[in-house]
């Protein structure tokens, strides 16, 4: 019995430890140096915890009710997050069982909305991480984003082509299957490689310099997932058959979700050498922007340029054989 | 799959009646499909049986003509196949990790069965090609499409959206959406060469 006093107690410590480290990270980046002189005393940030009287349980009770009401005052978001301060005991099944993967589907339908609703509009200052996904990173968003995005580029390409060749009197209507393999190889592999990638450069560069944030595999996935979802309206809008219209597009949708990621980003390489700092946000702009100008050009045919070389240049055949015969 | 016991027959028609119990099970789930009610037939005696026969015929009548080696065609018969029962499988997975209570094949089965409606409508779109393309001709095959398209989806989801938590029902539908939006497309380009 003892024992297990001992364990609760060293949990409840580490919770506590827990909190006042995210705090503290909250503090100094949404308040600057004022918060620092707070931090630097722990005890005035967690107000109704250290109460030596109280049992373990009322202590849970109390740091869970004084920590919400921190981080909504900070972020905004009356979101209820139970698992906000426990995110550390989450994922505590091992990674065979199915419990495990089932953590990360533990999402409602209004906070996927929210989320969506979140890289669809880009506050300068709120940080898409903190403010929607806040230590509860999903798949469902990502894979099923992903997957609608591979369908609406393929088959919005297909239609495009469709409508832009419909008058020609050699074009045969092909449903162009094939096409979809490859969107699904291209999509796929951006939305888990260049996670990948930026997750190992930004955990070699803290290996050098102190960053205050610090993004968990998982939640860099979960960002550039949502961040996708402006594609899937922009292809649709893609089968307009007018180059203008496409390329403001383009500029749109890469400035929407360019800026979440920038955002985002931004105060985790802060810290770094500037240069450092300023190459890898233009890097992240510049593959998102390569993603969508590259299924632009492979998914969808030029408007209107192959109409005016086949009809000014029959009649010149025409001419030409007239005066040949 | 659900079996009972053979019962003792004439000899000679021992080895038929489990077939044509089996046929029976299947048929009488086809009716289920085709009149959704809430009835637990399909959840209860699940089978595989349905759901292949539908997906080996649909795959029949997509694939493109072998004599045909055209880059950009249709669908091989294998990509039809693993479309179907891939896309069945993630499904599955999905609403099982949002937390859904319905088995893996039980929800394998209701989402075969439903193909029915769509594998009606190809047989419906073929028949119409033979009359030859243009544009009546394709807006009488978009409208049985969407009619069955439809169909398709009250059809599962009044089996599946029972087994979700209601705050998360939308999240497990919406993958059935884009599945049977996806076989549609496939029903609705298919052009014979």
């Amino acid at each position: 019995m003892a024992a297990v006093d001992d364990l609760q107690f060293e949990v409840i410590y580490l919770c506590q430890m827990d909190l006042q480290m995210r705090l503290f990270r909250v503090y100094s980046k949404e308040f600057g140096n004022a918060a620092t002189s707070v931090a630097a005393n722990p005890d005035a940030t967690t107000v109704s915890i250290e109460d030596p009287g109280e049992t373990p349980k009322h202590q849970t009770g109390t740091l869970r009710g004084s920590g919400r009401e921190e981080d909504d005052e900070l972020l905004g978001n009356d979101d209820s997050d139970k698992t906000e301060l426990l995110a550390g005991q989450k994922k505590s099944s091992p990674f065979w069982t199915f419990e495990y993967y089932q953590t990360f589907f533990d999402v409602d339908t209004y906070q996927v909305f929210d989320r969506i609703k979140g890289s669809l509009l880009p506050i300068p200052g709120k940080n898409f991480v903190r403010l929607y996904i806040r230590s509860n990173p999903d798949l469902y968003g990502p894979f099923w984003i992903c997957a609608t995005l591979i369908f609406a580029i393929a088959i919005s390409g297909n239609l495009s082509n469709f409508l832009i060749h419909l008058g020609e009197k050699t074009y045969h209507y092909v449903p162009e299957f094939q096409k979809v393999s490859i969107a699904a190889t291209i999509i796929y592999a951006y939305a888990w490689l260049v996670p990948l990638a930026l997750w190992g450069f930004l955990m070699w560069r803290n290996s050098k310099v102190m960053n205050i944030v610090s993004y968990s595999f998982l939640e860099i996935v979960c960002v550039y997932g949502y961040s996708l979802f402006i594609y899937i309206p922009t292809a649709i809008l893609w089968i307009i058959p007018q180059k203008a219209v496409r390329w403001i597009l383009v500029m749109i949708a890469l400035g929407i979700s360019g800026s979440v990621l920038a955002m985002t980003f931004w105060p985790a390489v802060r810290e770094d050498n500037r240069r450092i700092a300023l190459a890898t946000i233009m890097t992240i702009v510049l593959l998102h922007m390569l993603l969508s100008v590259g299924c632009l050009a492979y998914f969808f045919d030029a408007p209107e340029m192959d109409h005016l070389p086949t009809t000014a240049a029959i009649p010149n055949q025409t001419v030409a054989a007239a005066k040949s015969s | 799959m659900a079996e009972a016991e053979e019962s003792p027959g004439d000899p000679g028609t021992a080895s038929p009646r489990p077939l044509m119990r089996d046929l029976k099970a299947v048929g009488k789930k086809f009716m289920h499909v085709l009149y959704p009610r809430k009835s637990n037939t399909l959840l209860r005696d699940w089978d595989l049986w349905g759901p292949l026969i539908l997906c080996v015929t649909l795959a029949l009548m997509l694939q493109r003509d072998p004599a045909d080696s055209e880059k950009d065609g249709g669908p091989h018969f294998a990509e039809v196949f693993v479309i179907v029962w891939f896309g069945a499988v993630t499904i599955t997975l999905n609403s099982k990790l949002l937390g859904g209570n319905i088995s893996f094949f039980q929800s394998l089965c209701v989402l075969g069965y439903c193909i029915l409606p769509l594998t009606v409508a190809m047989l419906i779109c073929r028949l119409v090609l033979l009359a030859g393309p243009g544009p009546v001709n394709f807006m009488v095959r978009l409208f049985v499409v969407i009619v069955m398209f439809a169909w398709s989806i009250v059809a599962s989801t009044a089996f599946l959206a029972d087994s979700q938590p209601p705050n998360r029902r939308a999240l497990a539908v919406y993958p059935v959406f884009l599945f049977y939006f996806v076989i549609s497309w496939m029903i609705l380009t298919f052009t014979p060469q």
